[in-house]
């Protein structure tokens, strides 16, 4: 049940379109394949699963930064379970290899290499280590002793273990805070603070993937899930075990971090979608047992002694009285709970509302009626059909359209925006091999790909310093700006404008951001200078330094002669500034709907050597031209 | 790009061949020359002429000559109608060179006034078709018209040979100037039923060269103003029956394209991602399939296929055109006719499950022009058998995956038949074998207790004690059997090192059976004693009552065990 919703749910489909996918696609599986023999190995406690649980450990670390979450979740499990007193050699087995030849592992990943044992991620994982030793040692000792030698040895062991946990801890503690993030990294910070990144790091806030979620967004996501999903979590209350309660344990964490961001909401998908199977097939479960018993009992009326000999089946009536004081003890069990939480009374009417399972030796007893059971299986089926349709619609409207091709439904049809690629293919074909494009850095990797040409930013840039000097250029009057670029080797700029055709996505909707990269590396750069009383605005109020800044200039390029207003239809104002002509940069190439904007710096023209290398390469092609036109055989 | 309509009169003795001459510099970029001869002044049918290079002693070297065979010698006095047609590549210079994206395209046209000729010239004119527009200059001599779009020169009478007076024209052109760099035409046969075309296009616009800015703006604010001399689509005429169409290029489809068909042509209009003016360019790739039947035929135990050598573009120069025809895996003796000499080699490629790979015939041919797009022919042997070998060996390779899957299901692979682990499953298996068949057991000793159940509900009903009895006799007789059944097998699961785990669980079952047993007939005989003793049956329910509590938590015991069993 939860592989067929999983097969379908939204949130992954976002993250492939046509077949291909992203490297978190494969972080998911593996993640989840993790998270998976964990489980297997705390129920078998064979070393065998607890080996490839380390090994797929290490594929998720190779896959994704991610792997951190399983580096504290199955501790926060591990601890869990030894807090519950539930801890067992199968705890043991499934913990320590992990562990130790997980972490051996990951330290042989390039990225994290000496990370795996020195940051704060991993500090959680080494302390439930000891913990679990203690225990472990604990137990081993119980095992030996006679109680009272036991106290003995307990009180012995508690005050040495603590004087010398406390004695690791304080140095753990000091050399943890000489670190100014206290050894954290940025991306970790910000999930555990969420106004962390919008303070100290703003390119990682500017990306909108790690902006927080909106609760369209957890329906769109998961849909139907999110309501099944209380219900599965009653269903792994009953009974609960190691496996359910880190099945409870996943879904909570993964709930608080796809809060925090948009993209983490790839980590709540899995659990949500378990979470459900476990609730629709524990549902169907009890509905169609019922189902059956109440049919069997219709079509056996009477005494008659039925054929399948068993004493429930034989005796409709003691079943029933059976399970009426079933439900009986159960109430009255459920009363003193209901004091104390509203939350356990809510699960109770859950309970009642037979979407959960009971207990082995009840389950067999609990008996809904028949017209009930229909209607609630037929309701649920409705549910799943619903998110059938939805999960359809969803991949075939919201995901499959790549964001590089856009279209819009006009009364004529469907209409074709497809001016990035248009850009690329003129770069890649009308300019030079080695020729480099700036632009920012969102369309780094397009243009590596499409356009075949070296760009000086990309989604990959991990030097804040190069993505800061873009952003100062593009903030930069156009003198400043052609002096960075030209120092940076860039014959190309590239931007991406919507004001024609009303595309919200564009660099001037971005170009905050590139003030404020690149006002935190470069102070000359500061942010009030381009707000007007604290608002972002391009029209006839802006600021002087906004309005005579490199990005507005390439984006508004011209742009007042297409209507004659300068309408800008993204931000559906007039622009501020309408008629300015370029010194130093000149349009090769625009757009069909003017979305991509092609510019080229122009050569210096005062300079003598510049001049000298001009005149002469004149001379040549009107040399070359004479010749030609010499070329004559008849003389 | 200027084809020359000639005349030619000759009148001495018998001749077979005519001489054509041409400069070197024009004779270079030649694409194509045709003759067609008439012979009388009746406008009949014309033939076309062999043509071959010649190089006759005692002529200039700038010069190359054509020789024209008649089909027969030309008797003394007769007339000939010799229509020659020569197309030229390059021609027309641009001039200037560098435009912006507002001028017209100027170009310059160089060539002779007097038809230049091994052979005195009686009379002579040239006209010259120009494509309308403004022209800049002309050479003028005397009797020089320009009259619309034709410039004429001539008539020029009685001309010597070899006589030469240059002229020049400069008018505006702004036709598409599309050069195809390269195209490479892969013509792909499947007997399957599909012949598949790939077209590989590296497109430049060969005019004057754009400079300075591109501005979109006045681009679509006044297109035919400003931006007159790029061109923006082009149209190729497919065959009929054109299918799966597509126009991509390497980073995917390009949207920009119309299609319309009818039963006699298909047509594409294709439009690159953006307008090509001067100097720019672009690649891109068209795909289609034809059916087989329309273009492979077979004759005199051969197949050969017939199909246009050409790009089906309009108005496009091509400079290097390589068409290469893959036949189908096992094709034997290839043969090819192409009507004009082509640069000829084989290739191999490897497709799906391909296992000696299909042979690829590749013509090569540079200054390709629409005039080219004739029918050529490739010839070769293939038997229809070799049709079946992919789908058979892909029948093949999952007919032994499955095998192999059923072989290794049956066969045991453990390394050491005596590790401790493959011991433990074995006997594992083994009790858990055991297990069931004690289960087995235990199940018909429960059917057992409900027949002695139902024959104390009879004796309730009917008062029978004797039958009664009779079925407690029978149940006895029963479950000593079951008991002598079952004690060889419980031996054996408790000498099994592996049962540990049931064991206590096992011996508890059957502990708790026994009673059970006991009970049951305790109370069957109570029950059968007190009815035929006559008493009531309030007394026999009272004397019995307790006995039917345990009775009934031993049974549930019983049968918890039993589930829990099952579910090992």
């Amino acid at each position: 049940m939860a592989a067929a919703i999983l097969a379908m749910v939204p949130s992954y489909i976002s993250r492939s379109v046509a077949g291909s996918y992203d490297n978190e696609a494969v972080a998911i599986f593996a993640l989840v394949f993790t998270f998976y023999l964990y489980v297997k190995t705390l129920n078998t406690g064979s070393l065998f699963y607890a080996t490839l649980n380390a090994l797929s450990y290490f594929y998720m670390v190779c896959s994704w930064g991610g792997y951190t979450f399983i580096i504290n979740l199955i501790p926060m499990h591990v601890l869990l379970c030894i807090v519950t007193g539930r801890y067992s050699s199968r705890l043991y087995i499934a913990y320590a290899p992990l562990v130790i030849l997980g972490t051996l592992l990951a330290a042989l990943v390039p990225v994290v290499g000496f990370n795996a044992v020195l940051t704060s991620e991993h500090f959680a994982s080494f302390l439930v280590f000891i913990i679990l030793h203690v225990v472990a040692f604990v137990y081993y000792i119980k095992g030996l002793l006679t109680p009272r030698l036991f106290k003995m040895a307990m009180t012995l062991v508690i005050t040495v273990g603590l004087a010398v946990c406390f004695a690791v801890v304080a140095i753990l503690v000091a050399l943890v805070a000489s670190s100014p993030t206290k050894g954290w990294s940025g991306r970790s910070l910000s999930l555990l603070d969420p106004t962390y990144a919008s303070k100290y790091i703003p390119i990682i806030a500017s990306v909108s993937e790690h902006q927080p979620p909106t609760w369209p967004s957890y329906f769109m996501d998961i849909n139907v899930l999110a309501f099944l999903v209380p219900a599965g979590i009653i269903s792994c209350f009953l009974p609960l075990s190691d496996a359910s309660s880190f099945m409870v344990l996943y879904l909570v964490t993964a709930v608080y971090f796809s809060g925090v961001m948009v993209r983490l909401m790839l980590v709540l998908a899995p659990a949500a979608c378990i979470l459900s199977g476990i609730a629709l097939s524990s549902a169907f479960d009890v509905l169609t047992r019922s189902m059956k018993f109440q049919l069997s009992k219709l079509f056996d009326d009477g005494p008659a002694i039925s054929g399948n000999g068993s004493p429930n089946g034989s005796s409709a009536s003691t079943v029933n009285t059976s399970s009426s004081k079933n439900e009986k003890t159960e109430k009255s069990e459920a009363a003193p709970k209901e004091k104390q939480s509203k939350k356990n009374r809510r699960k109770d009417k859950e309970v009642t509302e037979s979407v959960s399972v009971k207990p082995k030796k009840e389950k067999r007893l609990s008996v809904l009626p028949l017209e009930a059971s229909i209607v609630s299986t037929l309701l649920l089926i409705a549910l799943g059909g619903f998110y059938v349709v939805h999960c359809v619609w969803a991949a075939a409207e919201a995901y499959s359209a790549p964001s590089i091709v856009l279209t819009s439904r006009s009364r004529e049809g469907l209409h074709v925006f497809d001016d990035f690629r248009e850009a690329y293919a003129w770069l890649s074909h009308n300019t030079d091999v080695d020729d480099k494009v700036a632009s920012w850095w969102d369309y780094g990797y397009q243009t590596t790909a499409m356009a075949n040409r070296t760009v000086i930013v990309d989604n990959n840039t991990w030097n804040n310093t190069h993505i800061a000097t873009v952003g100062t250029a593009m903030s930069s009057p156009e003198k400043a700006a052609w002096e960075i670029f030209d120092s940076l080797d860039v014959k190309y700029v590239l931007v991406v404008f919507g004001g024609l055709v009303g595309y919200p996505s564009d660099d001037i909707n971005k170009f905050l951001w590139m003030v404020r990269i690149g006002g935190g590396e470069f102070p000359h750069i500061k942010e009030p200078d381009y707000l007007r009383d604290g608002q972002y605005r391009v029209d006839a109020q802006a600021t002087p330094t906004m309005l005579n800044c490199l990005m507005y200039k390439l984006c508004y390029y011209r742009f007042v002669e297409t209507d004659g207003k300068g309408f800008d239809r993204v931000r559906g104002y007039e622009i501020g500034k309408k008629h300015f002509k370029l010194t130093h940069f000149e349009e090769v190439f625009t757009t069909h709907h003017w979305m991509v904007r092609i510019y080229k710096l122009k050569p210096q023209k005062n300079r003598i050597r510049g001049k000298l290398k001009k005149l002469k390469s004149s001379s040549k092609t009107s040399s070359t031209l004479a010749a030609g036109r010499k070329k004559n055989p008849w003389q | 790009d200027i084809f020359i309509p000639v005349v030619e009169n000759a009148g001495s003795e018998p001749v077979s061949k005519v001489l054509l001459a041409f400069p070197n510099i024009q004779a270079k970029n030649l694409a194509a020359i045709r003759a067609f001869g008439t012979e009388g002044k009746v406008k009949g049918l014309s033939s076309v002429l062999p043509i071959e290079v010649v190089e006759p002693s005692g002529v200039p070297p700038e010069l190359t000559f054509f020789s024209a065979s008649l089909h027969k010698p030309l008797q003394k006095g007769k007339i000939l109608h010799l229509d020659v047609l020569t197309v030229f590549t390059h021609f027309l210079q641009p001039f200037p060179e560098e435009i912006t994206q507002a001028d017209s395209q100027l170009v310059v046209f160089q060539d002779s006034s007097h038809y230049l000729s091994p052979y005195p010239v009686k009379v002579q004119t040239l006209s010259i078709r120009l494509p309308g527009g403004r022209v800049e200059s002309y050479t003028k001599y005397g009797n020089t018209k320009l009259v619309d779009s034709e410039l004429k020169y001539g008539p020029y009478e009685d001309v010597p040979p070899f006589s030469y007076n240059p002229i020049i024209v400069h008018f505006e052109n702004n036709n598409p100037f599309a050069v195809a760099k390269e195209l490479i035409r892969e013509i792909e046969i499947s007997h399957w039923g599909n012949v598949q075309i790939t077209e590989h296009y590296n497109i430049v616009h060969g005019g004057a060269r754009l400079k300075g800015e591109f501005s979109r703006l006045d681009y679509q604010s006044r297109p035919y103003a400003r931006g007159v001399s790029s061109f923006r689509h082009l149209i190729a005429r497919l065959p009929a029956r054109a299918h799966s169409i597509y126009y991509r290029d390497e980073i995917g489809n390009i949207s920009t394209s119309h299609l319309w068909s009818d039963s006699k042509k298909t047509q594409l209009e294709i439009e690159p991602r953006f307008p090509l003016f001067g100097g720019w360019q672009t690649t891109f790739t068209i795909g289609y399939g034809l059916p087989l039947q329309d273009f492979v035929f077979s004759a005199d135990g051969k197949r050969f296929l017939n199909i246009t050598f050409g790009s089906p573009m309009e108005e496009i120069l091509i400079e290097k055109l390589i068409v290469k025809v893959v036949l189908p895996e096992g094709s034997k003796d290839i043969d090819v006719s192409a009507p004009f000499p082509t640069n000829q080699w084989q290739e191999v490629k490897y497709s799906h499950l391909d296992i000696a790979g299909r042979p690829v015939l590749v013509l090569e041919k540079p200054d390709v022009i629409p005039e080219h797009n004739l029918h050529f022919q490739v010839y070769y042997k293939f038997n229809n058998i070799s049709l079946l070998i992919e789908p058979m060996m892909l029948i093949t390779g999952f007919f032994l995956l499955f095998v192999a899957c059923i072989a290794y299901m049956h066969t045991d692979m453990s390394i050491s038949k005596n590790s401790p682990s493959y011991l433990a499953k074995l006997q594992w298996d083994e009790v858990q074998a055991t297990v069931q068949q004690i289960q087995g057991i235990f199940h018909q000793c429960l059917a057992v207790h409900d027949k002695l159940e139902t024959s104390l509900h009879d004796l309730s009903r009917t008062g029978d004690a004797k039958s009664c009895k009779a079925a407690r006799k029978a149940a006895d007789a029963q479950f000593k059997e079951l008991a002598k059944e079952l004690k060889p097998l419980l031996l054996s699961v408790q000498s099994s090192p592996q049962s540990y785990q049931i064991w206590p669980k096992l011996d508890d079952l059957v502990a708790k059976e026994r009673e059970l047993q006991d009970k049951l007939m305790a109370r069957h005989a109570t029950v059968v004693d007190s009815v035929e003793k006559k008493q009531r049956g309030q007394d026999i329910e009272n004397r019995i009552s307790s006995q039917q509590q345990k009775i009934a938590a031993l049974r549930q015991e019983v049968e918890s065990l039993l589930e829990y069993l099952s579910e090992i």
